[in-house]
């Protein structure tokens, strides 16, 4: 059994972004802490450490966790997946982040890697989601900024591209095409959200 | 918002984590999704923290003959999706989509949430309604059974002792022709119900009510199950589902039952009126599931 005293520290290995990271740490470390902090990777970000906000969320062995929700020493042994590791080696945005930067669905951008990591897990275990099923896997991210139009665009988006359809050109980025309908129909002439 | 030291011990199967509760009454850690926050507001600061995550055994889900054995490591989101669950006890799966939002819901455990004991949380007035159970294990000690009616004890306040591990929660299937459901008022979709109500009803071979119950949730400190078996058996056969005067009945004895409380969510009265109307509602809806079953 592994077993600190007050205050003494431990190692705490995982895989994070596919690669195996290590630091030594009080067990009171937070992952979102760790990550940020004692790796270097500042793209998890922290809005209220209790777990509603959404902006810590990041994949443990591939499932949407709140980093700020769990000791360091729990993830040890385990695989982690940061906003950083979204992006492919070569500098390419992954689908995800390339259908929120056509669709405009960050303005500040400080919600953006919860949203970015819960989508991409959304988006892997049902790639073709119904509205409805969309607003419920993303009912736990709150943005300030956006309204949140512009994301579930994105997260539309996100799935056509997943899909194998092409990704534009940042000078073609869209806007949101959506109504109020729950149902996801697009909006018509004169229709819909601004 | 950081948590204070502590003491930490990561047990790797159940022995040592009963030898590391024994020695130390540490606060056991499971899913975190609420003892971290707590944590990190530091509205407690427990000495030692003994984290149960590598207690693969603990993570089932186990049809039993009676019901469904959940043991300590179950997630919320894995008996969400289980399907042999979901068909046994349909009530689990719904109250399951209530609980916080998806991703909370795949590191919070069933068990963590019922030994915490929020008296605004679905799944004790669920154990409640059913009558369920939870096994308690501690070290050199025989692992006892508490049962639902008396394990919730207060707010955040359960019967288990600080040596003691639940490591299972028992939810029994309602025996004969059943309908449950469980409805609940909250001001955002995944906040905190500001009043719940978990019903079941079972129904004879002619339709009549049998036995009706309602745990009520988040009008207590703990959950309040009313029996109202003999105010709804007046229902007839042939006569329809929505006979609003024996439903209103429920409702009347249901809100004469609670004592809610009143804070900066809802007053007292508010709270009173919305389990009335959720316990019309909610019974309507198990009795059509309980009848659909004869069809």
């Amino acid at each position: 059994m592994t077993q600190t005293s007050t205050g003494e520290r431990l190692d705490v290995t995982m895989m994070v972004n596919g690669v195996q990271r290590s630091a030594t740490v009080e067990a009171r470390r937070l992952l979102s802490d760790f990550l940020r902090h004692d790796l270097g990777l500042t793209g998890t970000h922290v809005g209220c450490e209790h777990g509603v906000c959404g902006c810590c969320t990041v994949l443990m062995d591939g499932e949407p966790v709140r980093s700020c929700l769990m000791l360091a020493a729990t993830a040890d042994g385990h695989a982690v997946t940061t906003v950083e590791g979204l992006t492919e080696p070569d500098g390419t945005l992954g689908p995800v982040q390339q259908a929120f930067m056509e669709c405009h669905g960050l303005q500040c951008g400080f919600c953006t890697p919860g949203f970015l990591t819960t989508v991409t897990a959304l988006l892997t275990a049902n790639p073709d989601p119904s509205e409805s099923e969309i607003l419920e896997g993303i009912s736990g991210n709150l943005c300030r900024c956006t309204g949140y139009q512009n994301i579930r665009a994105a997260v539309r988006r996100a799935a056509d591209l997943m899909a194998g359809a092409a990704p534009q050109p940042k000078q073609q980025a869209q806007g949101a095409d959506l109504t109020d309908d729950p149902s996801g129909r697009p909006a018509g002439p004169g229709e819909g959200a601004l | 918002m950081k948590p204070a030291p502590f003491g930490y011990h990561r047990p790797t199967d159940l022995d040592e984590a009963l030898d590391a509760l024994a020695r130390t009454k540490g606060k056991v850690l499971a899913g975190g999704q609420s003892l971290i926050p707590i944590l990190n507001m530091r509205l407690a600061e427990p000495a030692d923290i003994v984290d149960i995550n590598r207690l693969s055994e603990l993570a089932f889900i186990r049809t039993e003959n009676g019901g469904v054995r959940i043991g300590a490591l179950a997630r919320h989101s894995e008996v969400e999706r289980d399907g042999t669950t979901a068909a046994r006890l349909p009530i689990l799966e719904q109250a399951l989509h209530l609980v916080a939002h998806p991703v909370i819901r795949n590191r919070g455990t069933v068990v963590g949430s019922l030994v915490h004991a929020d008296p605004a949380a679905e799944l004790p007035a669920v154990l409640r309604l059913l009558g369920g159970s939870l096994t308690l294990a501690r070290a050199g000690g025989a692992t006892r059974t508490a049962p639902a009616a008396e394990f919730f004890l207060g707010p955040l306040e359960s019967a288990i002792e600080p040596d003691e591990l639940a490591t299972s929660a028992y939810f029994p299937v309602p025996p004969g022709r059943t309908g449950m459901d469980i409805s609940e008022l909250s001001r955002r979709h995944g906040d905190f119900a500001l009043a719940g109500v978990a019903t079941l009803v079972t129904v004879d071979d002619e339709r009549r009510v049998d036995t009706a119950k309602a745990a009520c949730f988040g009008v207590g400190a703990t959950p309040v199950l009313v029996d109202l078996s003999t105010t709804v058996s007046r229902l007839v056969p042939g006569s329809a589902a929505d006979d609003g005067q024996d439903w209103a009945a429920a409702s009347d004895l249901v809100r004469a039952t609670i004592d809610p409380d009143e804070d900066i969510h809802a007053t007292a009265a508010y709270r009173r009126h919305l389990t009335g109307v959720l316990t019309a509602r909610s019974l309507q809806a198990a009795w059509s599931r309980a009848v659909g079953e004869i069809q």
